[in-house]
């Protein structure tokens, strides 16, 4: 009897329509997912790319130089056009919106124009200037508007340009209009034609210098508002100045109204100290040039005076205060301007930057403070007589054989340079130069201060002192539970170890600020009494301990010595605190704290370095710990047996023959520690006082740049120099811990590999 | 067994124990710090015992009733530089942190004071602390109660009494009174006139959004006027209810006297709570106690976040973090498998995979500084130009916000999810894979229906992480959403109901602004601290669940792998 199998087996038929459409559809699924993820992985990798690029993207235009093209309005290129009114130029500016010019005439006109074709708005003449001729002119500062004219009867007239904006049917229409801050009426100097002319002040007061080589008088003013009819009411007093006894062709007056300077000929300037003790008195005669100066201005602020030669030369000075406590004027730096004589030279209304143009037609612009020369561009031909900035800084306008031509100015971040950000920079108003950090205040002629050294010292110094508690404590802790401990004691702890590394920096940072600071300034001497009472205590009773016959020794199964320390190190850290006040009576005189900032002289802040240390040490301790505990754990075991076999005891076992093989991996432990110390934000912000200084004293604070930046960034206007500074701070923290992270990570994969094959 | 010291120096065995100091100086710190937390944070709602005593310092004397807040032990010297005069031999004195209130009475509501110059000491059962919405705690006797100006009961004693005692359930049903009715006030408040304004600011925008586009169909317009006209009558009803609610509100006030002897009075309506902390038995102030940490987690900040509770950073935080893992979840896990299961192994691989691990050790602040200039100045600013112009010149999404802060957040935490996934899928053994690759599924449907369920708990374990980790991150958030106080929580029922655009509270946030830039630090700190401990017990909670999960996974594995 035979069975037929194969007619009872059923038919199967892989290839049935249906199957093949499925088959069709899982493929193209599969091709669909295989696409999906592939993109999905790939952009989420690039998404972290654009990080770099983007902090890249933000921080580029720093470093960017200056362009300066013709104006476009529209489409249109605007063409040179003759100068508007008559006579030569004593003064050229614009107003806000670069819209309006002002040109002042040596014949009295006033010209306000338009910068586009020169088309004439409004064109005033002084009653004065119909009478006699205009023989000086002084300008207060640009950003007041506030000019003099100085007559050849003696007299000047204070001016004040002005401009109102309108919106009739939305658009905006700017009006100028001329304004006499010092009342109509000029102000009699002396009978002498004024051929010199100074004169500067601020709300209610002041001096105007005027009259001629042979007799220089000053008038001071003090103005009051008439309450009835709202007039200014000036209360003039004139004085006499004793004769100069040097040439000169210009004057200026500084804000203080206390230093004349004086622009000598053959290249010497001198200061005149206005309220010196015994009535005026010329301070000083200095060589500012070889050659002849050929302009001389006042920079923003007042405070630093600019000084340009026919040999091309340009150079800052300001007062500084010597040893003797006096005032001495002093040549700061000096700015690359080329060899061709400087015809002229204007300065920024809103930074302490300034543009040259010089014989051969080139433009030069510059910021004081990076001492950068921004732009060098060959703007026209010879004979360009004056230019202008607006005070944006966004337009100039030159003027050259009778033409005027606008031209188009990019430059946003003069301000930075490599020196700016790196170098010791001598500031306005120090006795030197230094490192400073201080990037706003509340006036606006204040010259911003973007050293990042004290930033990135600050940075360093937290986080030398953080692993200078983390990298003892963390790597012997590793060797211990990796190499000597229980393994069922290891289990308990390494979980303890990562919720360490969990805690969230801001408890961290509230608990040093709020607790361990007021805790550290109280007991001082104890910390560091414990710091010695605790290794001791642990020998004492380690030393005990093997000296206990074996019957108690063996009660404690081996790997557990870290379990019976536990009562140790508290016992021994009360003790300290415990002795520390009689310690601190015998040798400090009862108080440690006042005995630092007393005998030793040291500046002692509540939240400090110390505190800062060992806040972000407990932060970073788990972060090296883990890493150290894998590398020395995953030494191979047939190792340490080998070296233990041939005699060697557990300790020369693991310092001979586990420590080298693993000492790559412990470094890779502490670079990625220390890149974390560099980075934390939270604990530096809340256990230091954030002041920028550059001091290793552990009893000091620091400000880092992670703090910096999450101090200043929400206060900091978007696409400015500063916002683009901290973007660059930000950036120099990603690069650092991004380049000690790789290396570190690549050690550690090498090492792996060598582990690998053993 | 007796070694001699050489010997036992030789043996290496300090070095080992020293090595074990380590350790435990470590544990030490870890737990020590978790405990000054707990006990700290947890102390605070207790009722503490108020004292009343005389305080004599350089010969004045004054009266003082109030908590002991904190003590120190300062010497004696300083305080003799200070001016004060101190028993000759005394080298150390106890000095004690007293909370006495009163702050719209004395100016300040700490003081230090000297133990040894307190005499007299007490615990005056009448004695109360009221709760206030403003100034603070109050600590006095109860004298009489006002119901319009008017006095209609009063007592003089300061013992215990039937009658003082009715006085002071009198009123407490008058403080009950006075809270119902504030829970009304704030309902209409915060409900209903919330909701009216949030549309009346949409009609506004909306007729903008019209006129932006130019249509002048008055029709469109006229329907918008009428549903305004039809709110503000809602809103005009509402007032006058408020206005009546609020008549009543303070219709009460208590006069009280301060252990000084002056006398204030104070509107019921200002006080929160009010009770006799030396008259309260064990279980009534246990009962206190849970109350006090119910308000805690439940309730809105008072006093400039000094008081009250801390619900909205702990609903801020969770939104965050939850609209972070929507986030982070996908994408981390999609880049985890392309790199372990799609992308050729090599040395692109090893880059990407070091590029990854990296990121998680770059400094959460410039993520912050990243997402503050590429998500809200450039994306947000440009969604605004583009969908909300008719709300400029505010800004929409173009300012720091709920959904630019889970963002930022989900970028930090992505290499954490990814670095676990990869871990989960690489202890997948290959034989699992082959197998079902061997039965004809194709490569999509091996990781659907194999790969991924087996990784999943890896996934789970690194989006805990991420969680826990996204949680205690502050620095980043200040830069791209956290404020101190936000005025309204980023879910609420005015359409669209999730406002990713609102900025809200953290409770990391909280801690650092209530710690450091609180006026009245001293007494905001125990608050910080109860704050502090929620934190790290949530976080704690989750980093223990993943560690439980992954120890889990990695037995199981260990069982396959056999």
């Amino acid at each position: 009897m035979s069975i037929d199998n194969s007619s009872q087996m059923p038919d199967l038929d892989f290839d049935t329509p249906a199957l093949q459409r499925l088959r069709k559809i899982r493929k193209a699924k599969d091709k669909f997912a295989s696409a999906g993820i592939a993109f999905g992985g790939i952009s989420v990798i690039i998404a972290i790319l654009l990080i770099f690029f983007y902090l890249l993207y933000e921080v580029a235009p720093l470093f960017q130089s200056a362009k300066v093209e013709s104006w476009q309005d529209g489409e249109q290129q605007v063409a040179p056009y003759a100068v508007p009114g008559n006579g030569n130029s004593l003064y050229l500016t614009m107003e806000e919106q670069a819209e309006i010019g002002l040109r002042v005439s040596d014949q009295g006109d006033i010209i306000f124009f338009n910068t586009r074709n020169g088309e004439i708005l409004l064109q005033q003449r002084p009653a004065l200037a119909d009478q006699f001729k205009i023989t000086s002119f002084a300008l207060a500062s640009e950003a007041s508007r506030i000019f003099a004219l100085g007559f050849e009867n003696g007299q000047a007239l204070v001016i004040k340009h002005d401009y109102k904006a309108t919106y009739p049917d939305g658009n905006r229409v700017i009006t100028p209009y001329l304004s006499y801050p010092l009342g109509d009426a000029p102000i009699q100097l002396g009978d002498q034609p004024l051929e010199l002319l100074a004169v500067n002040g601020d709300e209610g007061e002041w001096r105007i210098v005027g009259g001629n080589e042979q007799a220089l008088s000053v008038a001071e003013l003090i103005l009051s508002e008439n309450l009835i009819t709202g007039e200014v009411e000036a209360e003039t007093d004139i004085i006499a100045l004793p004769k100069l006894n040097l040439a000169a062709n210009k004057l200026l007056l500084m804000p203080d109204r206390r230093w004349l300077l004086i622009d000598g000929a053959e290249g010497k300037i001198g200061v005149v100290d206005l309220k010196a003790r015994n009535g005026a008195q010329t301070t000083q005669v200095l060589d500012a040039s070889t050659g002849e100066i050929t302009a001389f201005e006042l920079l923003l602020g007042g405070s630093s005076l600019l000084v340009a030669d026919d040999k091309g030369q340009v150079s800052q000075w300001f007062l500084v205060r010597d040893e003797n406590n006096a005032w001495q004027l002093t040549k700061i730096r000096s700015f690359e301007a080329g060899s061709q004589p400087v015809r002229d030279l204007t300065i920024e209304h809103r930074r302490k930057g300034f543009a040259t143009i010089d014989d051969s037609g080139t433009l030069r612009l510059f910021n004081s403070t990076a001492q950068r020369t921004a732009l060098t561009a060959q703007l026209a031909g010879e004979n360009a007589d004056h230019i202008a900035l607006s005070p944006r800084a966004n337009a100039l306008l030159m003027e050259q054989d009778g033409m005027l031509s606008l031209w188009q100015v990019h430059n946003e971040h003069p301000e930075i340079s490599w020196d700016a950000l790196w170098s010791e920079i001598w500031y306005e108003g120090y006795q030197e130069p230094e490192f400073i950090w201080q990037s706003s205040a509340a006036n606006n002629d204040f010259e911003p201060k973007y050293s990042l050294m004290p930033l990135a010292f600050g940075t360093l110094k937290a986080a030398f002192y953080a692993m200078l508690l983390a990298t003892p404590l963390a790597i012997c802790g590793a060797i211990y539970t990796a190499y000597f401990m229980a393994p069922a004691l290891r289990r308990k702890v390494k979980p303890i170890i990562e919720l360490m590394e969990a805690l969230p920096t801001v408890i961290l940072g509230f608990l040093a600020g709020l607790w361990l600071a007021p805790f550290m300034e109280l007991h001082m001497a104890g910390i560091f009494v414990v710091l010695l009472t605790i290794p001791i205590g642990i020998l004492l009773f380690a030393f005990t301990w093997a000296q206990l016959p074996n019957r108690i020794r063996f009660l404690v199964p081996e790997g557990w010595d870290a379990a019976l320390l536990i009562p140790v190190v508290i016992l021994a850290t009360l003790f300290g605190l415990w002795i520390a006040p009689g310690i601190e009576a015998l040798l400090f005189g009862g108080d440690m704290r006042l005995w630092i900032t007393k005998d030793l002289g040291i500046t002692y802040d509540q939240r400090n370095a110390l505190v800062v240390g060992i806040a972000m040490g407990f932060a970073v301790i788990p972060t090296i710990f883990s890493i150290t505990e894998d590398a020395i754990f995953a030494v191979p075991k047939s190792l340490s047996y080998g070296s233990l076999a041939l005699g060697a005891t557990p300790w020369q076992t693991l310092v001979r023959v586990v420590m080298p093989t693993a000492s790559p991996g412990i470094f890779s432990a502490v670079m990625i520690g220390m890149g974390r110390a560099v980075g934390e934000t939270m604990i530096v912000l809340m256990a230091t006082g954030n002041t920028p200084i550059m001091d290793i004293n552990i009893f000091e604070g620091m400000r880092t740049l992670a703090a910096n930046i999450a101090v200043e960034m929400p206060e900091s206007e978007v696409g400015s120099t500063h916002f683009r500074i901290l973007f660059l701070a930000a950036f120099v923290l990603f690069l650092f811990t991004f380049v000690v992270n790789t290396l570190a990570e690549t050690i550690r994969q090498h090492l792996r590999k060598k582990y690998g094959s053993l | 067994m007796r070694v001699s010291f050489t010997e036992w120096t030789k043996s290496g065995s300090p070095w080992v124990w020293l090595n074990a100091g380590a350790v435990a100086i470590s544990m030490i710190m870890v737990i020590g710090l978790l405990g000054l937390i707990a006990v700290r944070g947890l102390g605070h709602f207790w009722p503490a015992d108020i004292m009343q005593a005389k305080y004599t310092e350089n010969g004045n004397t004054i009266v003082l009733a109030g908590e002991i807040a904190d003590g120190e032990n300062v010497p004696a010297e300083q305080l003799r530089d200070a001016g004060v005069a101190v028993p000759a031999d005394a080298e150390f004195m106890r000095r004690n942190l007293l909370k006495i209130g009163n702050r719209d009475v004395g100016g300040s509501d700490f003081i230090w004071v000297l133990d040894e110059f307190l005499s007299e000491k007490s615990k005056p059962e009448m004695l109360f602390a009221a709760e206030r919405r403003e100034w603070g705690n109050f600590y006095g006797y109860l004298r009489g109660l006002k119901e319009n100006g008017t006095l209609v009961a009063s007592h003089d004693g300061y013992q215990k009494t039937p009658e003082y005692m009715a006085l002071w359930h009198d009123f407490q049903q008058r403080l009950e009174r006075a809270l119902s009715i504030h829970d009304q006030i704030k309902d209409i408040e915060k409900g209903a006139i919330g909701s009216i304004n949030y549309e009346l600011e949409r009609l506004r925008l909306k007729q903008r959004s019209l006129e932006l586009k130019g249509v002048t169909d008055q029709s469109a317009y006229d329907e918008l006027d009428a549903r305004r006209a039809e709110l503000n009558a809602e809103y005009e009803v509402l007032q006058k209810e408020l206005l009546d609610l609020y008549t009543a509100f303070n219709r009460d006030s208590l006069i009280a006297e301060t252990a000084a002897g002056q006398q204030v009075e104070i509107d019921i309506g200002k006080v929160v709570r009010a009770f006799l902390p030396n008259n309260m038995g064990l279980t009534d102030k246990i009962g206190h106690y849970i109350a006090k940490i119910w308000e805690f987690v439940s309730d809105d900040p008072r006093e400039a976040n000094t008081e009250g509770g801390i619900f909205p950073a702990i609903f801020g935080t969770v939104m965050m973090v939850l609209l972070m893992s929507v986030m982070v979840t996908p994408f981390g896990v999609v880049a985890a498998v392309y790199l372990r299961e799609y992308a050729k192994q090599g040395f692109i691989t090893r880059l990407i995979r070091i590029a990854v691990n990296n990121l998680a050790g770059v400094p959460s602040i410039v993520y912050g500084v990243f997402g503050l200039g590429f998500f809200v100045y450039f994306l947000g600013g440009n969604i605004d130009d583009l969908f909300f112009p008719e709300a400029k010149p505010a800004p929409t999404f173009g300012t720091p916000g709920l959904m630019w802060a889970s963002l930022t957040l989900a970028l930090l935490t992505v290499p954490v999810v990814i670095v676990a996934t990869e871990e989960g899928l690489s202890r997948i053994p290959r034989a699992v894979r082959e197998g079902s690759l061997a039965l004809g599924a194709t490569k999509a449907e091996t990781l659907w229906k194999v790969v991924l369920p087996m990784a999943s708990p890896a996934m789970m374990t690194g989006v805990i992480l991420a969680i826990a980790r996204a949680a205690g991150e502050v620095a980043p958030l200040m830069l791209v959403g956290v404020v101190k106080l936000a005025p309204s929580l980023p879910l609420d029922l005015n359409y669209p109901y999730l406002h990713l655009d609102q900025k809200f509270m953290h409770l990391g946030f909280h801690i650092y602004d209530v710690g450091f830039q609180s006026p009245n630090v001293e007494a905001a700190r125990p608050l910080v601290y109860a704050t502090a401990l929620l934190l790290v017990a949530v976080i704690a909670l989750l980093n223990f669940s993943a560690i439980a999960i992954r120890n889990h996974l990695r037995e199981k594995y260990k069982a396959l792998e056999m």
